[in-house]
């Protein structure tokens, strides 16, 4: 056995290092998000911070002149409302995609939908929400008669748009997991296609599907630009479908900007985005375990 | 004997199957269908609306008269220089992150930990990237509003889809090649320098052209670690921004001129939005193309 040169060790030993730096750079930036955000944010939750204001009063006035108050429920109930209506549209249109692409449909047909729903992901969300302004705003105040279109319903249907295509792929995923010995026994005893997905495939990759839902409610909770420009700026709770709100994350776009440098407004920002980084962490982290679990058995 | 007819027929059980079967099919189909729909639909009327204002004029002139006249040279040259900028940081990092997790990984709790931050760093809202970039490469480090600060923002979010991509591509070379390279006594990295990279190297730029789709639409992230609203610059000049330069973006623009800006003509933020979309399409599409000749040629 030859022995290596000097130099070519010492080349192998740094490459290796480099390698290995990157490899867990994913976690030196999670770490890091979270530290920076947190300490932007921390001066004001570490001063008498409100915290039972925070989470339950509907009454954001950040610049207000004699009682400032920072009451995030209403911008909760606002980002909760335009995710659930767009994951009610997204989430049977997703399923049931994934179900006839995977199950259903023929090989040629199959690659060209998985491209479009791919290109459909692709669309930024700076265009989606001029979407929701340009297109949908005036087509709602025609069909309901509604004083302005961008609330709810528009941010909704803009979301489900958007949410759709990780639902399909991930979905479809899901379904293509179930093992083909599955689907052949059902053929056996004489099932049709139909009977096939409903009693066997669906049941089986439940827990993938499950998964793809909640990635898509992910996508829903941390869309910025799409839900800012597409459902308007009122700081009310909804009460309706019709009803203008803001978001969350539509908040921290549109007062930063404002909002002067270390200010106790900029703070509560920040600690807005850890709110928001907790919650998606959260739901990304459990949709995680899920699909780790499919593979796993 | 001749068995009688009727015997050939569906029962009505089979037919009402049948029928569900048929049902449901249609059903999904439409469903897909109606997914398709709202892409073309989209595509065709941004284009019909933007039609009177594409010209090559509009793509190499600033915009003028508080945006309201001219054309979208500043705000494209700024997206080309953050995407650029951007994809040189994260492409490199990103598949060498890969190459660890793929080539050098044990599968212990560590690794499941790296793999866990991946998928989590995916996840982060864009309005939680634009927080940090703003907190920590604007402000810690003192870098300030700039394209630099911007474009780091940008690749730390764009880095985990591509350290995914290029794992899969990683994945897809078989154990088989890397063993004959090991057994003439090829170290680790020679092998993978030599045979793992070259031979995975198409699925890597898919997945890395993707990024630039993504990175040239991004909003929220820019908007408050370098992007600017207006920054005039010298016209057809491709080094008019420096990297501690504001910039316009092409995404940021179109926000501005069709929500923050009274009276501007209709066919401005049309032909903007048109811009956008279409470079990301188009990328896109480069991307599918790419991998459709890679699968076809594929010697395993």
């Amino acid at each position: 056995m030859t022995e290596r040169g000097r130099g070519e060790v010492i080349v192998e030993w740094l490459v290796e290092s480099l390698i290995r730096l990157c490899g867990i750079s994913a976690i030196i930036f999670v770490f890091g998000i979270f530290f920076f955000v947190f300490r932007e944010g921390a001066g004001v939750l570490f001063k008498g911070f409100d915290f039972r204001e925070f989470f339950f009063s509907a009454e954001w006035y950040p610049t207000s002149q004699s009682h400032v108050r920072y009451g995030v429920l209403a911008l909760m109930a606002g980002t909760a409302s335009v995710t659930a209506l767009a994951m009610a549209i997204a989430i049977p249109f997703g399923i049931g995609a994934a179900i006839f692409i995977s199950e259903f449909c023929g090989p040629k047909l199959k690659e060209t939908l998985k491209i479009v729903i791919e290109l459909l992901a692709a669309i930024p969300s700076v265009v989606w929400g001029f979407i929701g302004l340009t297109v949908l705003n005036p087509l709602i105040i025609q069909l309901f008669h509604a004083p302005i279109g961008l609330n709810v319903l528009n941010g909704g249907i803009v979301l489900a748009l958007m949410s759709v295509p990780i639902i399909v792929s991930i979905g479809e995923d899901a379904l293509k997991a179930v093992p083909d010995s599955y689907r052949e026994a059902a053929v056996a005893l004489g099932v049709t296609r139909w009977q096939l997905v409903w009693r066997v495939v669906v049941p089986a990759a439940k827990n993938g599907l499950l998964a793809a839902v909640l990635l898509g409610v992910a996508r829903g909770v941390g869309e910025t630009m799409a839900v800012l420009m597409a459902t308007g700026h009122a700081i009310t709770m909804p009460s309706s479908l019709l009803d203008s709100v803001r978001t969350l994350t539509a908040t921290i776009a549109a007062e930063l900007g404002e909002a002067p440098v270390h200010s106790e407004h900029y703070q509560v920002l920040f600690v807005l985005g850890i709110l928001l980084f907790v919650i998606t962490f959260a739901i990304n982290l459990t949709a995680d375990l899920i699909i780790r679990g499919v593979r796993k058995p | 004997m001749m068995a009688p007819a009727h015997l050939f027929q569906a029962t009505p059980l089979t037919r009402r199957k049948r029928c569900t079967e048929r049902v449901a099919k249609y059903v999904f189909l439409t469903m897909s269908l109606l997914l398709v729909l709202p892409l073309l639909l989209i595509v065709g009327y941004l284009v019909y609306q933007a039609w009177p204002i594409l010209s090559w004029e509009f793509l190499t002139t600033n915009p003028r008269r508080g945006m309201r006249a001219g054309g979208i040279w500043s705000p494209l040259l700024g997206t080309v220089y953050l995407v650029g900028i951007s994809l040189l940081i994260s492409a490199p990092i990103g598949v060498l992150a890969a190459v660890y997790l793929n080539e050098y990984a044990k599968d212990n709790w560590f690794t499941r930990l790296v793999n866990l931050a991946v998928v989590n760093l995916a996840g982060v809202p864009s309005i939680v990237h634009a927080l940090f970039g703003l907190g920590a490469f604007v402000l810690f480090f003192g870098i300030g509003k700039s394209i630099l600060a911007a474009s780091l923002t940008l690749a730390i979010m764009t880095m985990p889809v591509i350290i995914a991509s290029t794992k899969e591509a990683l994945a897809a070379v078989p154990l088989a090649f890397r063993e004959a390279c090991w057994n003439v006594g090829a170290t680790r990295w020679q092998t993978i320098q030599h045979i793992v990279l070259p031979n995975s190297i198409s699925g890597i730029l898919t997945g890395v052209i993707l990024q630039v789709s993504r990175a040239a639409g991004e909003t929220a992230p820019i908007m408050f670690t370098g992007a600017v609203f207006f920054k005039g610059i010298a016209e057809g000049d491709p080094f008019a921004y420096g990297l501690f330069d504001q910039c316009m973006a092409l995404s940021m623009h179109l926000f501005t001129i069709s929500t923050q800006v009274p009276d501007v003509p209709d066919a401005l933020p049309f032909g903007t939005a048109v811009v956008l979309l279409g470079t990301v399409l188009l990328v896109n599409a480069l991307a599918i193309i790419l991998r459709v000749y890679l699968r076809a040629r594929k010697k395993w």
